[in-house]
């Protein structure tokens, strides 16, 4: 191999020029999407809240964080967010294993129902989750046990939430593994166990990573669980920079709190691109849908068994007590009362809020793949420099920044032409993109990065330009990564609320927004209301999600 | 095939790029008519802002201007947000500020002097910046405990009538709140003890009642739709908890948005505990359509407007000529003697009062 790469290194060496001019320009488009609406809003609030008469007052960070209330916030944060981590991958990484190597009926359909409470909104989910372990919940009516007011509500709930993540970034690569690297092993003679740890478990790390690290960051800055299911005494560095700029108004403590999030998210993204790098191998990638096989021996079949029974209580139950309090009056009313607009919550009937939302949430998927999409490629290639790298890293961040940071961010800084979007639709699925983003390059990055490079330098040696070899080497093997990641952003923008919910206009409410403003208010028809739109949310996930998993068989013919 | 995979990417990036252009496009589009005098007026408000279509539309047509809703988060959020953006606002006229967060708004310069047409119809009790007319009064409403009657009544026990009733051993356990420093009702509560019992005598309150076993959750929506027993969401969470602190008005919404209507609410308010919230609006300090802001402030203070807003936004009329409908006065009267306190001794004492009451009820 070392002896091809001297060979090809003096092709490179000329193309060099050429290759930094491509990596720059496919940066370009993400690195200014970032700078304009992400950066400049953050660092714009962070400045109003630190800065004072022309100085600065860092002074501010001291005082902060000598507050013992603040420490037992970041205390609680850590490792609250460590346990879910732990936990959610020893619940779901089985699953990952089940979706991508054995086929069973209704696999597609249960891949796409597990994806759906990752894109509820909280306030549905909490609502939701309490059925199970709440009071009156399945646990309490069973055993009598109530988790509602421990923190094993939020770790439960975590796994519920991250769930899909495992199964799809994970699941995801498993499935495009060659199996036959690994039965070749055994033939070899090793033992079952061994050939796994030795051939595919370092082929999964770096999605395990990017599993974990996703993970870790959303439960540390967990929101709307902790605030729903840990009540007012457990909180997290998330919920008290929201208290801190939302109800307290101290601009100054929740700056200093954000840039402490900050340096939290990027030390864990920092050490996460090393540790990644390190691991990241060419990988022998197959087409996913040769892989799977019926169950064999009564180890699969029980592990089959666990799984599923796993996901019905954990993931299903909650979700279909919802749907149970969405029809609980006779006639359909609730979801008659949805086509009215006599309610008033709204201008409009609440029905539209579905259209509002899977428009915004197109819109945000074009917008997170194009960026995302680009990024990605520019970070795969061979020549990225140490900076290109550190973007993939910042390129995190939006995930790790509270939402109401963002949106107060947001008003402040693109408030003046050209950048005057406060009051326009566009600024939704702006927000929505830059939640989606992450979630496009994380999935892409470690399919593109596992191609085998050689492929690539024998185009160019064969003078196939830069976009050419892109287009015959990477995208053939990617585009199942990038339709997971387009289903993966359009999830997301359909279930956001944080950022939405800032900016969203009365006048077109996003199905999250709807649901939280008819749960805001008493009365039956409102709550059963708010019922029947959850349930409508999760029904358009699924079949979203559905039709991308459709999608990707038909095209697997492809090649 | 490779070349349709080509003409797919392609597309998929042109479609993008076409996207931010048009987006571009909409937000001169905003700008023009928000600036330039055309006839738009923004009023900028919180999520519980509404309106019947009927009486916007009969504004818009005598006025001549057009109103642009801008729903910005929950009372305190949209306040917060306000007042960051004051010099270059996202609209003429704020609605939405309370006399818990008023003075927040008027030492930071949020609001230019208006005296609104027909000021006068106002109840004095609500003119709280009668001098300077910063703000104008436009609705009020009482945060109250309300109470399941369906449990007092298997449980043959009179419900609670006071402050001081919620203390005693019969009431144990039945009670829950909202946390004082993220919920807009949870706050109220706390206030109103601080007005009942003065600044000596409120944590004492809370520790009998705490002693005495009350709830704290987050939100009203968790305490009302997941814990009050009272509910409609609460019965279908099999809720336990009969005693919740939440609004005057949500009796009447408890039998207006129920299917079939019931005779009598389900729930009812223990008088005794009432806060009083009243809102105001204001005319922007640097509103870019200050005339079509007056005429939308005298618009809220209209009868026409007053009598619509109660079935709206579950509050009651400011102005003497308003008729309160019936569905308020059958099962959501106002209470008869709220507790008040003074805005400024609230901007002075609430981040002190939420501090020890944090450390005192939640550690």
């Amino acid at each position: 191999m070392d002896l091809a790469r001297t060979e090809v290194s003096e092709v490179s060496g000329r193309g060099s020029r050429a290759g930094s001019a491509a990596r720059l320009g496919l940066m370009a488009v993400p690195v200014a999407f970032f700078a304009v609406f992400f950066a400049y809003p953050v660092a714009a609030i962070v400045a109003r809240g630190l800065g004072a008469d022309g100085g600065w007052r860092f002074g501010a960070l001291r005082d902060v964080l000598a507050q013992s209330g603040i420490r037992h916030v970041l205390w609680f944060t850590t490792w609250q967010a460590l346990a879910s981590t732990a936990l959610t991958l020893l619940v779901a990484l089985p699953a990952a294993y089940v979706f991508a190597r054995l086929e069973f009926p209704g696999r597609q359909v249960l891949r796409a129902v597990v994806t759906v409470p990752f894109v509820l909104p909280t306030v549905v989910v909490g609502t939701a989750f309490l059925a199970l372990v709440g009071r009156g919940g399945l646990l309490d009516d069973l055993w009598g046990v109530r988790l509602d007011t421990t923190v094993w509500a939020i770790l439960l709930a975590h796994v519920f939430f991250n769930y899909a993540v495992v199964v799809r970034t994970v699941g995801g690569l498993w499935s495009q593994l060659d199996p036959r690297q690994e039965e070749a092993a055994r033939m070899l003679g090793a033992s079952r166990l061994t050939a796994w740890r030795t051939v595919t478990l370092p082929a999964l790390g770096p999605a395990v990573a990017a599993a974990a690290l996703m993970i870790f960051l959303f439960t540390f800055t967990s929101f709307g669980v902790v605030q729903i299911l840990g009540g007012p005494t457990f909180s997290t560095l998330e919920v008290e920079i929201y208290r801190q700029t939302s109800e307290i108004f101290d601009l100054s403590t929740a700056a200093v709190l954000t840039l402490v999030q900050f340096a939290a998210v990027g030390a864990i993204l920092g050490v996460h691109a090393w540790t990644v790098r390190r691991r990241e191998s060419a990988l022998r990638l197959v087409d996913a849908s040769t892989t799977a096989r019926r169950p064999r021996g009564a180890g699969q079949w029980a592990l089959l068994a666990g799984v599923l029974a796993t996901i019905a209580v954990l993931l299903v139950l909650p979700l279909a007590v919802l749907a149970q309090r969405s029809f609980d009056a006779p006639g359909f009313a609730y979801y008659r009362a949805l086509t009215s607009d006599d309610g008033n919550v709204f201008l409009v009937p609440p029905i539209e809020a579905i259209g509002n939302s899977l428009e915004y949430a197109v819109v945000a998927t074009a917008i997170a793949v194009l960026v995302g999409g680009l990024a990605a490629a520019a970070l795969t290639r061979r020549d990225a420099g140490r900076l290109v790298r550190g973007f993939d890293a910042l390129l995190m961040l939006p995930l790790g920044v509270s939402a109401v940071t963002v949106g107060f961010g947001f008003l402040i800084a693109l408030d003046e032409p050209p950048l005057d979007l406060r009051g326009t639709w566009i600024l939704v699925p702006l927000a929505q993109a830059l939640v989606g983003v992450p979630f496009v390059v994380r999935t892409m990055l470690p399919v593109l990065r596992a191609v085998d490079h050689r492929l690539r330098e024998a185009a160019a040696v064969l003078g196939a330009s830069p976009w050419r070899v892109w287009r015959e080497v990477d995208l053939p093997m990617v585009r199942r990564a990038l339709l997971v990641a387009a289903g993966f952003a359009f999830a997301v923008s359909l279930g956001e609320f944080g950022a939405t919910v800032f900016i969203a206009r009365p006048d077109n409410p996003t199905l999250p927004v709807a649901v939280a403003r008819l749960l805001g208010r008493a009365g039956e028809l409102n709550y059963g209301q708010a019922m029947a739109l959850s349930t409508i949310l999760m029904v358009v996930c699924a079949v979203a999600l559905l039709v991308l998993e459709r999608l990707r068989t038909d095209r697997a013919g492809d090649f | 095939m490779q070349n349709k995979t080509f003409v797919a990417v392609a597309v998929a990036v042109a479609v993008g790029l076409g996207l931010v252009a048009l987006s571009a496009c909409g937000s001169t589009d905003g700008k023009a008519a928000g600036s330039d005098g055309s006839g738009t007026v923004t009023l900028v408000s919180h999520d519980s802002w509404a309106v019947s279509k009927s009486v916007l539309a009969a504004f818009e047509k005598e006025s001549g201007y057009k109103v642009r809703v801008l729903q910005d988060g929950d009372a305190g959020q949209a306040v917060n947000k306000a007042i960051l953006t004051k010099d270059n606002p996202q609209g003429d006229v704020f609605f939405g500020v309370d006399n818990t967060l008023l003075s927040r708004a008027l030492d930071n310069g949020l609001f230019q002097p208006y005296e609104a047409a027909g000021l006068a119809r106002v109840g004095a009790p609500y003119q709280l910046d009668a001098t300077k007319h910063r703000v104008t009064p436009v609705d009020f409403g009482d945060i109250c405990v309300n109470y399941d009657k369906a449990y007092f009544t298997e449980h043959k026990l009179a419900p609670p009538a006071s402050f001081d009733d919620l203390v005693k051993p019969a009431y144990r356990n039945l009670l829950v709140t909202e946390n004082a420093a993220t919920s807009s009702p949870g706050l109220g509560f706390l206030l109103g003890t601080a007005a009942k019992y003065g600044d000596g005598g409120w944590e004492g309150y809370w520790k009998k009642l705490k002693a005495n076993g009350v709830k704290v959750v987050d939100g009203w929506e968790q305490a009302y739709n997941e814990e009050f027993s009272g509910s409609a969401g609460g019965k279908k969470a099999k809720a336990d908890r009969p005693l919740v602190v939440s609004y005057a008005s949500s009796p009447p919404a408890e039998v207006i948005y129920a299917d079939p209507k019931p005779s009598t609410a389900p729930t009812g308010v223990v008088s005794g505990t009432c806060f009083r919230q009243v809102e105001f609006a204001g005319l922007l300090s640097n509103a870019s359509e200050s005339k079509g802001g007056k005429a939308l402030i005298d618009f809220l203070i209209s009868k026409r407007f007053q009598e619509d807003m109660p079935l709206n936004m579950f509050v009651y009329p400011v102005v003497k000529d308003a008729a309160v409908p019936a569905e308020f006065t059958a099962y959501g009267p106002a209470a008869e003697h709220p507790e008040t306190l003074d805005p400024a001794k609230i901007a002075g004492h609430r981040d002190d009062w939420v501090k020890s009451w944090t450390s005192l009820v939640l550690k």
